[in-house]
């Protein structure tokens, strides 16, 4: 088990299977708010969805309407379960925010380096500690 | 967050329910932000109580439904507010469909009158109807220094680099909070020590055209991501336009909200004075390399040099381009296998109907359109398969959105493409 600490974005306890990119999110025009799944032209989690995902990402790009395709997210029921980022923005945090997901930044070692996706994460952002169980070996497929 | 007397007024709800529901979920922003205190702002640009298919079906409360749609989605809120007048000067980005055009939109009727009620419902609160990406070209132009709390990236990136007016990239749900209010968190742009140049990025080729300076956006959004770039080298002072679609290109690639042309921008009138207390700026160099791919990355999704759409005026077209979308036409018609959309405000719409341009345009094949463009409204001409754009930004949102190929060049080659009905565009 990895234990981090850091700031509460907004407070909150969950967990979950972490997806983790180390590219940056387009909200607006590069996710589709109805399925949560990521549709910018050259990203790496290209066609991939975000529902009920632990999101473990850099931060946010992009459009304005980054908060706006996250807060749909939340109605149609496909946001993630919990966010983790590095780059403090004014889109990620209002998304953050619409999203009512715990959400936390600032960590003492990047999460980027230590969570993978599939690794099962629980964010108590109240607390301001994120812990990490790693997925055993995946067989090679 | 420290609160002043009259944000714990509106907080403790002594002005009414929505002033309240609004400094709740700014509080929570700013929380969020880590931010301490609040800023007065007196220019705020959003799209507030806008509706669409989705968000009418999903919030069916009973009650006046633009009051519903703000208070609940606007203001994040749990229960249905009747909602005041604005409190500051507040304009209306651009929206989901021209309400004149909205047939050749393929707009449903359903569509168009969600869009006027919306309109209604703001007019009532006395926003102004810009319904554009370019309210500093439609009348909404703020004075250096001045706090604002706008949305839309590519007019983000214009006040604070060309008008050195304060703004973050402010969201939907923050800016219909600030309109109530004139209230936004103290944080990021509105802040001095933020607004230095953190990366440098050096031009060793001529960047001139409009083409180019798309291009070079790209390219620097790319490398600085969310940073704040100071530009050096081989570039002519950009006008407006070229300023607009550097901006757009750089918060689309990646989210720059601010850059640095030494000499240019107004506060850039030395490197020392852009950078700062900066020292060590991480380095990166556009030269004809990168100017190749950059070309290369925003063609990379065309293939098929049959052309059947053609797209101008992202962000909006200035009244210049609309003429020069003319000059290029030349008395000629577009290809009968193509639909040329030009896409500009209201304002600018204006002038062109009564100068003639909007009918020049109309004569060759085309429409000026309005209020919208097709990566908002996620519109396009019955059947389009390859769309020729002069946008890098449009070029990198339209063909992800909308399924499409996509080619990018300069004005004159995507009316080449409208004329011809081929692309035959080069890399330059």
């Amino acid at each position: 088990m990895i234990r981090l600490h850091g700031r509460k974005v907004v407070g909150g306890v969950a967990e979950g299977e972490a997806l983790v990119t180390r590219q940056t999110i387009s909200g607006w025009g590069g996710v589709n708010a109805m399925t949560g799944t990521i549709i910018e032209t050259r990203h790496e989690l290209r066609g991939v969805s975000f529902k009920d995902k632990v999101l473990v990402c850099p931060g946010a790009k992009g459009s304005s309407g980054w908060s706006s395709v996250f807060h749909q997210a939340r109605l149609a029921g496909v946001a993630p379960k919990a966010m983790i980022f590095n780059e403090m923005t004014t889109k990620i945090a209002l998304g953050c925010v619409v999203m009512r997901v715990p959400s936390m930044t600032d960590l003492d070692r990047d999460p980027l380096e230590l969570i993978e996706t599939g690794d099962w994460v629980r964010v108590d952002a109240d607390s301001g500690v994120v812990e990490i169980r790693k997925a055993a070996a995946k067989a090679s497929d | 967050m420290k609160l002043t007397a009259d944000e714990n007024a509106m907080l403790d709800g002594s002005r009414g329910k929505a002033h309240r529901k609004a400094m709740e979920l700014l509080v929570r922003y700013g929380e969020a932000l880590g931010a301490e205190r609040f800023v007065d702002t007196t220019n705020v640009a959003g799209v507030p109580g806008t509706s669409n298919t989705f968000l009418e079906k999903y919030f069916t409360q009973p009650g006046d439904r633009y009051d519903v749609i703000y208070s609940l989605y606007d203001l994040d809120g749990d229960e249905v507010v009747q909602v005041p007048k604005v409190s500051v000067n507040s304009c209306h980005l651009q929206g989901g469909t021209d309400p004149e055009n909205w047939r050749t939109l393929g707009m449903k009727p359903e569509q168009l009158r969600i869009s006027q009620a919306g309109e209604a419902g703001a007019e009532r609160l006395g926003i102004k109807i810009l319904k554009t990406c370019t309210p500093y070209l439609a009348g909404n132009v703020p004075k250096r220094g001045e706090h604002c709390a706008w949305m839309e990236s590519s007019a983000v990136v214009y006040c604070n680099s060309v008008l050195g007016a304060r703004t973050n990239t402010e969201g939907r749900e923050s800016t219909s909070a600030a309109m109530l209010t004139g209230k936004i968190p103290d944080w990021g742009f509105h802040r001095d020590e933020f607004r230095f140049a953190n990366h440098r990025v050096n031009v060793e080729v001529p960047v001139e055209s409009l083409m180019d300076w798309g291009m070079l956006g790209y390219y620097v959004g790319e490398v600085v991501g969310e940073r704040i770039p100071v530009l050096l080298g081989k570039y002519g002072p950009p006008d407006l336009i070229r300023h607009k679609h550097f901006g757009a290109a750089a918060a689309s690639s990646g989210g720059v909200e601010m850059y640095h042309l030494v000499g240019v921008t107004p506060e850039a009138p030395s490197y020392e004075a852009a950078v700062g207390p900066n020292r060590d700026l991480e380095t990166f160099t556009y030269g004809k390399a990168e100017q190749r791919r950059t070309y290369e990355t925003l063609n990379s999704r065309g293939q098929d040099p049959n052309v059947d759409y053609v797209m101008l005026g992202c962000p909006h077209a200035a009244l210049e381009q609309i003429q020069e979308i003319c000059r290029l036409l030349d008395g000629r018609r577009i290809n009968s296998g193509v639909r040329l959309w030009v896409f500009t405000s209201r304002a600018i719409r204006a002038v062109a109907d009564k100068e003639g341009y909007s009918k020049i345009i109309r004569d060759a094949g085309g429409v000026l359109i309005t209020d919208t463009c097709s990566a908002i409204a996620q519109a396009l001409p019955p059947n389009t398969k390859v769309a020729a754009l002069d946008s890098a930004k449009q070029v990198h949102y339209l063909p992800a959105i909308m399924g499409i190929q996509a080619w990018f060049g300069s004005t004159a080659d995507c009316i080449d493409a409208a004329l011809t009905g081929r692309w035959n565009g080069v890399a330059p």
